[in-house]
């Protein structure tokens, strides 16, 4: 038998039909559902008489639009095309028999942190949402992406996609990380390596001693940002830290079944001399931490460094770098550190996990945030934000001046009442710094939540080295 | 779904690069539970200023552009979110193929699923359209997707490559879900053996 890699393995393992041309039935084993891009798809199922098939297998919260202040279970606090969003998805997973985490849950929270959370993500299986962040479960080896309305209503009627299958990349960062970088500066640079379209067509799988180093909760934020590559999915081998963080989650298989599961997930690796379309490789201690300066997640550059001049780039990417500039209000030459800073958001599928709270408060503890700085941590779920409550993270993040808030996708896509307003330049954790993502002519600099910290205690973009 | 055969329209030349899915409809439209009329708010941040006005330099506000059917594109277009409000926007106004050098992955997919003809072609190709789009109403662009061409104002044909499965469900206006469910015996068969195999899924 040929040398296969882990994405072959995974996507043997779930071709239910295959034709003569390749196209292929992928059956999904599970498919996450949040309130925005559903409700369409519900619909076309109501209007065509279909049932969900395998409703056992899906598994509903809603994230994008819900407040993060207090009182958000009523509707009224909610902007009514919002509500009526939120009450959608409501009918819809009690029509059609879904699980379903409503706003008053604890366990409530963005979609990606919830599943691997209440265990619903485990190696070797297929997972979708409407939803280009899936990326983020395949740090469990889970083949996971996004996929339009069309295609959800597809996965909601027969449990599969129509599917080709895509190339293989493998990411192989090496060595050690050097104090101050994390897991988002890993996946930051590797997308300025290799461009928002460099890994379209491809499944990555990433790899090396820095990424096998960093715990699951880093390697969510490197597998989620596998799409601002351009990528159809990340994946990352399952190793013994992949079933510690599993066993015992409220979906995980128990007893003789959890042993047959660990059985077969111990095989989910890339076979010595499997063939890989491409191969990038990093060195783990050439990384620094980084940030973008512009409006595409590919511009990035090490804290260090200065704003780029449009003709530093080549092709159609000037007269793109022009208008990011323009719209991002820097000069080129102008130091990245020089950079003022309105607003920090920490939170999102990317950065708001439990490690990604402990690091920035590492950074905030016993200070206070810049006079006239807005900060916000907003935990990824209800089970996040609690935990952070108990190690007095809260207390850190309140003390400095920070609004501590109620989970969701918040600031990340500002379609909840979190959003910058026009001018208002933002540190964020979040994943993508798109010209109006977080409010209509807002400014965006994607960070770690270290980094974000580091900005919101002093002021501008600063090199998080100086306040360790 | 719409069929999409052959297409004689108007090209609208969009350069930049990495238009992206906020651009081609930011996410205040996204809270709608309709999949129609979101034409009216396509490339909404350029193409209208904060009090709604229309931003006349825009392409598609341009009175030679404003019926264009197929959109030239710089590279990457499409990138970021899974939203399909965007091939819905695109599709509303009345955009039916859109030609660039390279897409994002899922908003390639979302606009088969909705009879919208997405077209790769190398760069010098994608420059010829563009030169072509750049003179206005009066270069019309042909493009059949039955013979996989498209002819610019002066004659000049380019092929193209798509996918056979995807180019039979467009030319024919194919419901995937209708589809897949033919293969439903299939799929009730994987199911019974991944029971077996992996039956704490």
């Amino acid at each position: 038998m040929s040398p296969k890699t882990l994405y072959d393995k995974i996507w043997d393992a779930h071709v239910a039909h295959e034709a003569d041309d390749g196209t292929c039935l992928l059956y999904i084993d599970r498919h996450l559902v949040h309130e925005v891009t559903s409700p369409q798809a519900f619909e076309g199922l109501r209007m065509a008489g279909r049932p969900v098939r395998a409703p056992e297998k899906t598994i509903a919260v809603p994230d994008h639009n819900v407040p993060t202040t207090p009182g958000r279970e009523d509707p009224a606090n909610m902007t009514e095309d919002s509500a009526i969003q939120v009450a959608a998805l409501d009918k819809n997973a009690k029509e059609f028999g879904i699980h379903y985490y409503p706003v008053t849950d604890i366990r409530q929270g963005i979609v990606h942190i919830v599943g691997p959370e209440q265990g619903w993500t485990l190696p070797g299986m297929t997972v979708v949402c409407g939803d280009s962040h899936t990326a983020t479960h395949g740090a469990f080896g889970a083949l996971a992406h996004g996929i339009g309305t069309s295609e959800v209503e597809h996965v909601l009627a027969t449990q599969t996609l129509i599917q080709k299958k895509s190339k293989n990349m493998k990411v192989e960062i090496t060595g050690k990380l050097r104090p101050g970088v994390t897991a988002k500066d890993i996946t930051l640079a590797v997308i300025g390596a290799t461009g928002t379209a460099g890994g379209t067509g491809y499944v990555i799988e990433y790899c090396g001693e820095a990424i096998r180093d960093l715990s699951m909760e880093g390697r969510m934020t490197v597998c989620n940002m596998a799409i601002e590559g351009g990528a159809r999915a990340g994946l990352i081998a399952p190793d013994e830290k992949t079933f510690e963080y599993v066993n015992g989650r409220p979906h995980a298989p128990k007893g003789a079944q959890w042993e047959a599961a660990l059985n077969w997930w111990k095989t989910l690796y890339t076979d010595e001399g499997a063939h890989f379309d491409q191969v990038i490789t990093l060195k783990g201690e050439e990384i620094e931490p980084v940030v973008t300066w512009g409006t595409s997640p590919e511009d990035v550059l090490p804290i260090t460094a200065t704003v780029p001049a449009p003709e530093d780039f080549e092709g159609g990417k000037v007269e793109a770098a022009r208008r990011s500039i323009d719209y991002m209000g820097l000069t080129p030459g102008q130091k990245l550190s020089d950079i003022a800073i309105d607003t920090v958001f920490i939170g999102s599928c990317t950065n708001g996990r439990i490690e990604d709270l402990r690091a920035a408060a590492e950074i905030v503890k016993g200070k206070k945030i810049k006079d006239g700085m807005r900060a916000m941590v907003v935990p990824g779920s209800g089970l996040v934000r609690l935990q952070a409550e108990e190690e007095g993270l809260a207390d850190v993040f309140k003390e400095a001046g920070f609004e501590w808030r109620l989970a969701g996708c918040s600031m990340c896509l500002a379609m909840n009442p979190d959003q910058l307003s026009e001018g208002e330049r933002c540190a964020s954790t979040s994943n993508r710094n798109f010209e109006g993502r977080q409010g209509y002519k807002g400014r965006t600099h994607l960070v770690s939540p270290a980094m974000a910290a580091a900005a919101a205690i002093t002021g501008k973009l600063t090199d998080v080295r100086e306040l360790m | 779904m719409d069929k999409f055969t052959k297409l004689t329209g108007i090209a609208a030349p969009m350069p930049l690069v990495n238009i992206d899915t906020d651009m081609i409809i930011p996410k205040v439209f996204l809270k709608t539970i309709k999949r129609s009329g979101l034409g009216v708010n396509l490339f909404d941040e350029m193409r209208y200023d904060r009090e709604g006005n229309e931003i006349e330099d825009f392409v598609l506000n341009k009175p030679a552009y404003r019926n264009a059917e197929i959109l030239v594109a710089g590279d990457n277009f499409g990138c970021g979110s899974s939203r399909e409000h965007a091939p819905w926007a695109i599709k509303d106004f009345g955009i039916k193929c859109v030609i660039s050098t390279s897409f994002a992955d899922i908003f390639y997919n979302n606009c088969f699923k909705n009879g919208i003809l997405p077209i790769v072609l190398p760069q010098e190709d994608v420059d010829k359209l563009m030169d072509d789009a750049n003179r206005g109403a009066n270069a019309t662009v042909t493009v059949d997707l039955e013979n996989q061409t498209i002819t610019g104002p002066d004659g000049g044909e380019i092929s193209f490559e798509v996918d056979a499965f995807r180019k039979h469900c467009l030319l024919n206006g194919l419901d995937d879900i209708g589809l897949t469910m033919e293969k439903s015996t299939s799929i009730d068969a994987f199911e019974e053996t991944a029971a077996q195999a992996r039956p704490w899924v």
